[in-house]
């Protein structure tokens, strides 16, 4: 018990968990903003524009988050040498949180979608009806009413976006969880199997809130119809 | 919807995945009637590094480098000849659980003997001594460690190299990544000015095709990675048997052979001060 105590002195446990939270945020935030435009386009009635968001939600849903964040370091940081900022760790951490919401932007897209299709189909008639076009009436009458019935599936997405911020270790953010987990299992391989259990009771921790919250704000915002 | 499934296929697959860990004790019950019973025809379970050239390669289902060659020869003296050997792969997280459940009778991996692992394993050996180096592209004027400051440094995350560097040379600019291979893809973009890691690692990587003639290895270590052989909790006497065969391959020039064929292309000197080691007492 009292070696593994001693673990918490020489590794800052954490810290590392604030990294996976600082990425989920951020990617968070792009991934809604993309997801819903691209669900905007979806349900829009310009065939290009569905073409596209049905394109891009197939292509990125279909593709391993891993192969993305590596192309991510080994493509743009590597191959084309694109740097987001002048400090190089800080441009790694930009590129992978435009990997990770590129991906989770076609999982946003589709709960946000979801969403779209609790509205019933008379909103959208009466919005026409009484002269909007299709941004105003998306923008007054569709999504409002969709988000308040995404949330369930929004939450998921993010508890996913969450767990899979580990990811980022492939995109060279070793300072987030699962890369100090390795440093810790390399340095002290008597300890693997509570250093496992510590790491997983972290995003345990971490994630529940967000499924009682979610749960909890989809009831209570939910659309009395 | 569909996202949420998938998460509980991997919440299941996780679950099976830790179940079969802990169960792993019956699994090798049944392969592993080799690891009680000494010698004749058995089979012998070795672990192994499937990804690193040079040292442990799996070419699609043979496997190459110097710790394939060192186990091979150790495994005939201990009367297992070549087909009897089971390669497993062993990676670097996996190693001790490996042994303790006994999944594998032995290891060699790029395995480092230090006093926190003898807590949980027992090594027989050092067969090579290894220290940390640096691998550069072939016109690059990096000599050694003290050149690195303010320039990009790749290395794996969470190995021991990455840390080292993180504690004697803040001033470099460490990217880690899963795999070496991917350092220096990396550095053959140009992004990346050096690759740090033990100097065989090193010099198995730049001896692969791909990469002859791009990179060198500096040859300035700068730590001493004593490889062993990885070995259940006390196997005191397999550890004994396992030290007179690496005695004598290095005595009968096998060991030097081995080195040599290995590292081929890779303009690649072992450190002859420390190089043969002369294998520990076993405890």
């Amino acid at each position: 018990m009292e070696n593994y105590l001693s673990l918490f002195e020489t590794y800052d446990v954490p810290a590392a968990f604030w990294v996976n939270i600082q990425l989920s945020f951020w990617a968070a935030i792009w991934a809604l903003a993309i997801g819903t435009v691209l669900a905007l386009f979806r349900i829009s009635p310009i065939p290009s524009l569905q073409w596209f968001g049905a394109a891009y939600v197939n292509i990125f849903r279909n593709t391993p988050l891993t192969i993305i964040l590596a192309f991510g370091f080994l493509g743009l940081f590597s191959v084309m040498q694109i740097s987001l900022a002048d400090e190089l760790d800080v441009s790694l951490f930009r590129i992978a949180i435009v990997g990770l919401a590129l991906y989770h932007a076609a999982f946003a897209c589709e709960a946000i979608r979801s969403g779209v299709n609790t509205v019933p189909l008379g909103q959208a008639e009466a919005a026409r009806a009484i002269g909007l076009s299709f941004l105003p009436a998306a923008r007054l009458i569709i999504l409002p009413q969709a988000f308040r019935g995404a949330i369930a599936p929004l939450g998921n997405v993010l508890i996913a976006l969450i767990k899979n911020s580990t990811v980022a270790a492939a995109g060279s953010v070793a300072t987030e969880a699962s890369g100090l987990m390795k440093t810790m299992i390399e340095f002290r391989s008597d300890l693997v199997i509570p250093i496992f259990l510590t790491f997983a009771l972290g995003f345990v921790i971490l994630v529940i809130p967000i499924g009682l919250l979610t749960t909890w704000a989809s009831r209570k915002l939910a659309v009395a119809r | 919807m569909q996202k949420t499934r998938y998460a509980a296929a991997a919440v299941a697959a996780v679950a099976a995945l830790t179940l079969s860990a802990c169960g792993g004790g019956g699994d090798s019950a049944e392969s592993g009637s080799g690891s009680s019973a000494e010698g004749g025809g058995e089979t012998l379970r070795i672990g192994i590094k499937f990804d690193q050239p040079g040292l442990g390669y799996d070419e699609g289902g043979s496997y190459s480098g110097f710790d394939v060659d060192v186990a091979k020869y150790v495994a005939n003296e201990l009367g297992v000849s070549e087909e009897n050997i089971e390669f497993v792969e062993a990676p670097s997280a996996n190693r001790e659980n490996l042994l303790a459940n006994e999944q594998v009778d032995m290891i060699f991996a790029t395995y480092s003997i230090t006093d926190t692992r003898k807590e949980t394993v027992d090594f027989a050996g050092p067969y090579f001594v290894a220290g940390q180096d640096l691998l550069v592209p072939t016109d690059s004027d990096i000599t050694g460690p003290e050149d690195l400051e303010g320039k990009n440094l790749c290395s794996v995350t969470g190995s021991t190299s990455a840390q080292k560097i993180k504690d004697q040379y803040p001033g470099v600019q460490l990217v880690e990544q899963p795999g070496y291979a991917e350092c220096v893809t990396a550095m053959g973009g140009g992004q990346i000015d050096a690759v740090t890691t033990d100097d065989i690692i090193l010099a198995g990587l730049a001896s692969q095709e791909a990469n002859a003639g791009k990179f060198k290895v500096v040859g300035n270590t700068f730590s001493e990675e004593n490889y062993g052989v990885g070995l259940p909790k006390g196997s005191t006497e397999r550890c004994e048997e396992v030290n007179a065969a690496i005695t004598k391959m290095i005595e009968d020039g096998a060991w030097e052979e081995a080195l040599t064929s290995n590292t081929e292309g890779a303009d690649y000197a072992y450190n002859e001060d420390l190089n043969p080691p002369t294998p520990a007492p076993c405890a």
